[in-house]
């Protein structure tokens, strides 16, 4: 199956009609398409515990029962954005629920039936914001159509609030008694529905807890590893250390002595390209329990032939990168003419960027577990990002229909892009299949360091030109990085478009003439996408300089970048790009790239920051602005040191405008968390090769900031908006980690040209 | 193999596990409390936090054979019905995102309540930084416990 690069390609808006389809035929063709599914069609009966329960299911993602459940259907998946919540929310709004009394069920892996379930790119809410209000809508538009039916009143005259309709003489019915006749009714045309008004919303904008808030406090939440199946065995494998490594013989008689180890298998790998969606080659350690699959797995003993990626070194090749660096690139982007600007120039500042891999690092390492069954067919339990995609990847490998593959998804305990990809999903299949038994995959942390996905590490090079006016007139910036399509075409030397999209060739700033190349790197590992994806760099580096230009030209910074913003425009890039531009999968007419938006967000922060009045008293604060995701966010990092020398950061200001706010309390928490991520990208976390080999193993090597160094107080100030919603899941990471990087150089007097900081 | 009488959240359970078994995987494998998690498995992170009497110990390097006598409570019998201060203080400012480790922090801010019921923001930042939360949910943790505070 070709690789999915979700915020790279664009997406086909047709992807969307289809999983709303308000015709009653559709429903029920959608519906037996579902294997297995657990909402039944307007026309059938299911019995409940109290014997005739009757259910009234207008759409895949709602049904009401005669005895008042309402479930709503979590279709995407949640790793602690809230998602899970957020979307149901908007259902329950439209529908005129009793929140406290609707029970959300986690969707199992089924793109036929519930529409786009990849949990990336911060698109959910985006992309589920219309429909989710729609399908609402529809089941309230019925039942009040329904209600007034039955009352022989007006359809005008009720409403529906709190689980139930109520005529303005007074009358009031639960939705559960109107369940047997709304099965009755006819589905309304999708043009007669009418959404609520914004003001109207009771869920819809306002601060409300995660479904799931209870739970975990309790410890009842059911992530990935804590599924239990009768007969279940843990799996743990040693894999290849080296990308591309392939076993040559493999000894298992003191793993099998170990007691309670039952078996030992390999796991053919894919070699080089490793692919995004298959496992690598190992041996893996069949036991009764972790713990003795753990100690089987150090028992083993392996011949590997360690392959063409032994000798590699990740310094030596960013240093060679760097070098590349200095010459001419692959030009993508071009306005007006760099050369001659550079030759006209008063002042020419040049300097390089470089930041390292970074791991994912979940709290939860990777697991899953899988029931493959004699009759070919298989059930899966995963925390994965991607379930349509570990369903096919699962079926591929094992040589199966994806239709006999039942993907069910489980909380994630954190996800950032490791979870999309299933190859752990396909290890646990193969290994169930071998072990004619449940096996669960259990990832040590060891494991998810050595062999994640990595976010590429990167050079750059900016080269910033002053006129003899002392203008910014020139901007050639310089990026090399394995790309993310290397993982499964070695051919793919340069970065691709849509990763060139995200916060490189969408530089915004009114600069006469731009230059954007790229240089070739290999991967030599697998490259991934992690929480925000390349603005990470492309963020580090642009908004660095940006702030020593504006030093160089004794002007402050976020003058400066308002300056340069000049009047309020549509950037469409046109004639400029050597590519295309993705803007994150959406047509530029429905999302355009704002400009007026971008100054909202800085002038937002600068003021409720007190940005002046903190650098005149002479505090350490640093600024950046960078859209992504389609989200506008400007960012002041406020830095100190501690007793010991240490980076403190007591405040985190964001002024964010992500359009309408569904969930405020999970945007802030996105934001708050957000900066507490992108904080250990800058101060504490790298990864390194040397002899082909990742050389962090615990939290001891790969470290990330703890309570002490995290930041104190983090104020999130939304722009009240009524534009479209889009993403806050990955926003918050990039302008921080330029912004907190000039906040440190104002404290220390060096400017950070490598990350990390601490490294 | 040998025998292990545990006091597991009031109640004893025996178990007979390999004596170097870490407490983690006797209370997840063999007795299936699955609110204790695992995170690095190197006493790193704190995911898999319970209390042995009073204290706070990371199980993943804790061998069963060095529990004894003393009392371990999990996640699971930290009250009844939720109404532990700091569960219910959790509940309150809506701290998990992803929830991972948040039950490893919930025990360890158990235990931190319990032998200092009035903690400062800097007691708290040096008691809880055992505590990975990759997430990002410190703020909300330091906010919860404050809180709870209030009810010692
Ligand atoms: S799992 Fe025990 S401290 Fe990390
Ligand atoms: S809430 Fe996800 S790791 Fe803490």
């Amino acid at each position: 199956m070709i690789p999915k690069l979700p915020f790279l390609k664009s997406k086909d808006p047709e992807d969307k009609s289809k999983v709303f389809i308000p015709s009653r035929r559709d429903f029920l063709k959608i519906s037996s398409l579902a294997t297995g599914g657990f909402l039944l069609g307007v026309n059938f009966q299911c019995s409940g515990p109290k014997g005739n329960t009757i259910t009234f299911a207008p759409n895949v993602y709602l049904s009401i029962d005669s005895d008042n459940l309402v479930t709503i259907i979590a279709h995407r998946s949640e790793m602690g954005t809230g998602i899970r919540t957020s979307l149901p929310m908007i259902v329950a709004d439209e529908l005129g629920a009793d929140w406290t009394k609707v029970k959300i069920v986690q969707a199992e892996g089924d793109e036929e039936k519930y529409g786009d379930q990849n949990t990336d790119g911060s698109y959910s809410v985006r992309m589920f914001y219309e429909p989710m209000r729609r399908a609402g809508a529809t089941a309230r538009h019925m039942l009040l159509a329904a209600a007034a039916q039955k009352w022989g009143v007006d359809v005008s005259e009720c409403r529906a609030e709190d689980g139930q309709v109520i005529h303005s003489g007074g009358k009031k019915i639960k939705f559960g008694d109107l369940v047997e006749i709304v099965r009755e009714l006819e589905m309304p045309n999708a043009d007669n529905i009418t959404l609520k008004d914004f003001s109207s919303y009771k869920l819809i904008g306002k601060d409300v807890a995660i479904y799931d808030n209870l739970d975990i406090a309790i410890g009842k939440a059911t992530f990935g590893a804590d599924i239990d199946l009768p007969n279940m065995q843990v799996a743990i494998v040693k894999r290849s250390p080296v990308i591309g490594a392939k076993v040559i013989s493999y000894n298992d008689a003191k793993a099998l002595a170990i007691p309670g180890v039952n078996r030992v298998v390999k796991i053919e790998g894919s070699g080089i390209p490793p692919g995004l969606d298959k496992p690598l080659e190992g041996v893996a350690v069949i036991a009764d329990n972790t713990w003795a699959a753990m100690k089987g797995r150090d028992a083993l003993e392996i011949e590997w032939d360690l392959g063409p990626n032994q000798n590699y070194s990740s310094e030596k090749q960013l240093q060679e990168m760097l070098q590349s660096t200095s010459g001419n690139g692959k030009v993508r982007r071009e306005r007006g003419n760099f050369n001659s600007a550079r030759q006209q120039a008063g002042q020419v500042i040049e300097k390089t960027y470089l930041a390292p891999f970074y791991a994912h690092a979940t709290m939860e390492p990777p697991t899953a577990m899988a029931d493959y069954k004699g009759d070919g067919t298989c059930e899966i339990w995963a925390p994965t990002q991607h379930p349509q995609w570990a369903r096919q990847a699962v079926a591929e490998a094992l040589g199966i229909d994806y239709q006999n593959v039942k993907m069910n998804v489980t909380l994630l305990g954190g996800g950032f892009g490791r979870k999309s990809k299933p190859d752990f999903v396909v290890e646990a299949a193969l290994l169930s299949k071998a072990a004619k038994s449940p096996v669960r995959v259990q990832w040590t942390r060891e494991d998810d360091l050595h062999h994640d996905f990595y976010h590429a590490q990167s050079a750059q090079r900016i080269r910033a030109v002053l006129d003899k006016n002392g203008n910014l007139s020139g901007w050639n910036h310089h990026t090399v990085f394995p790309a993310i399509g290397a993982t499964g075409n070695s051919d793919e030397l340069h970065p691709s478009d849509g990763e060139l999209g995200l916060g490189c060739i969408d530089f915004p700033y009114e600069v006469p003439h731009i230059r954007i190349e790229t240089h070739e790197s290999k991967a030599h590992t697998r490259i991934g996408w992690l929480r925000s994806v390349s603005n990470i760099h492309h963020s580090f580096a642009v908004n660095c300089m940006l702030d020593e230009v504006a030093e160089i030209k004794g002007v402050d910074p976020v003058d400066f970048l308002l300056g340069m913003l000049a009047e309020d425009k549509n950037l469409t890039f046109e004639g400029e790009l050597k590519g295309d531009f993705g803007n994150y999968g959406e047509p530029l007419d429905k999302f355009p790239w704002n400009t007026r938006r971008l100054r909202g967000v800085i002038e937002k922060v600068a003021k409720e920051a007190n940005w002046k009045q903190a650098i005149a008293s002479g505090k350490s604060v640093g600024f950046a602005v960078q859209k992504s995701f389609l989200t506008y966010v400007a960012c002041i990092v406020e830095v100190e040191k501690g007793n010991n020398g240490q980076i403190l950061i007591p405040e985190v200001h964001y002024a964010v405008d992500c359009g309408i706010g569904v969930n405020t309390d999970r945007i802030r928490s996105q934001f708050e968390g957000g900066a507490q991520f992108a904080a250990s990208l800058v101060l504490t976390s790298a990864i390194t090769f040397e002899n082909g080999k990742v050389q962090q193993n615990n939290f001891d090597g790969y470290e990330l900031i703890r309570m002490p160094q995290a930041p104190k107080k983090t104020h999130i100030h939304l722009v009240e908006s009524m534009e479209k919603p889009t993403g806050v899941g990955e926003p918050p990471v990039p302008p921080f980690i330029p912004a907190m990087c000039n906040a440190i150089y104002k404290l220390t007097g060096k400017r950070i040209y490598r990350l990390p900081y601490n490294g | 193999m040998e025998k292990f009488t545990l006091i597991i959240n009031g109640k004893k359970q025996q178990v007979e596990v390999e004596p170097d078994m870490p407490l983690l995987w006797v209370l997840r494998d063999i007795l299936s409390l699955k609110g204790t998690k695992y995170g690095c498995g190197q006493a790193l992170c704190g995911a898999c936090t319970v209390l042995l009497d009073d204290e706070a110990i990371r199980s993943c390097t804790f061998p069963v054979s060095e529990v004894g006598s003393q009392k371990i409570t999990t996640v699971e019998g930290l009250s009844k019905d939720a109404n532990h201060p700091i569960q219910k203080a959790w509940v309150e400012h809506v701290v998990p995102q992803c929830g991972y480790c948040q039950t490893g922090q919930i025990m360890n801010a158990a235990a931190l309540l319990k032998r200092n019921p009035k903690p400062s923001e800097a007691e708290i930042e040096s008691a809880m930084a055992g505590n990975l939360c990759r997430c990002g949910t410190y703020n909300r943790i330091k906010e919860a416990i404050l809180t709870a505070s209030k009810s010692y």
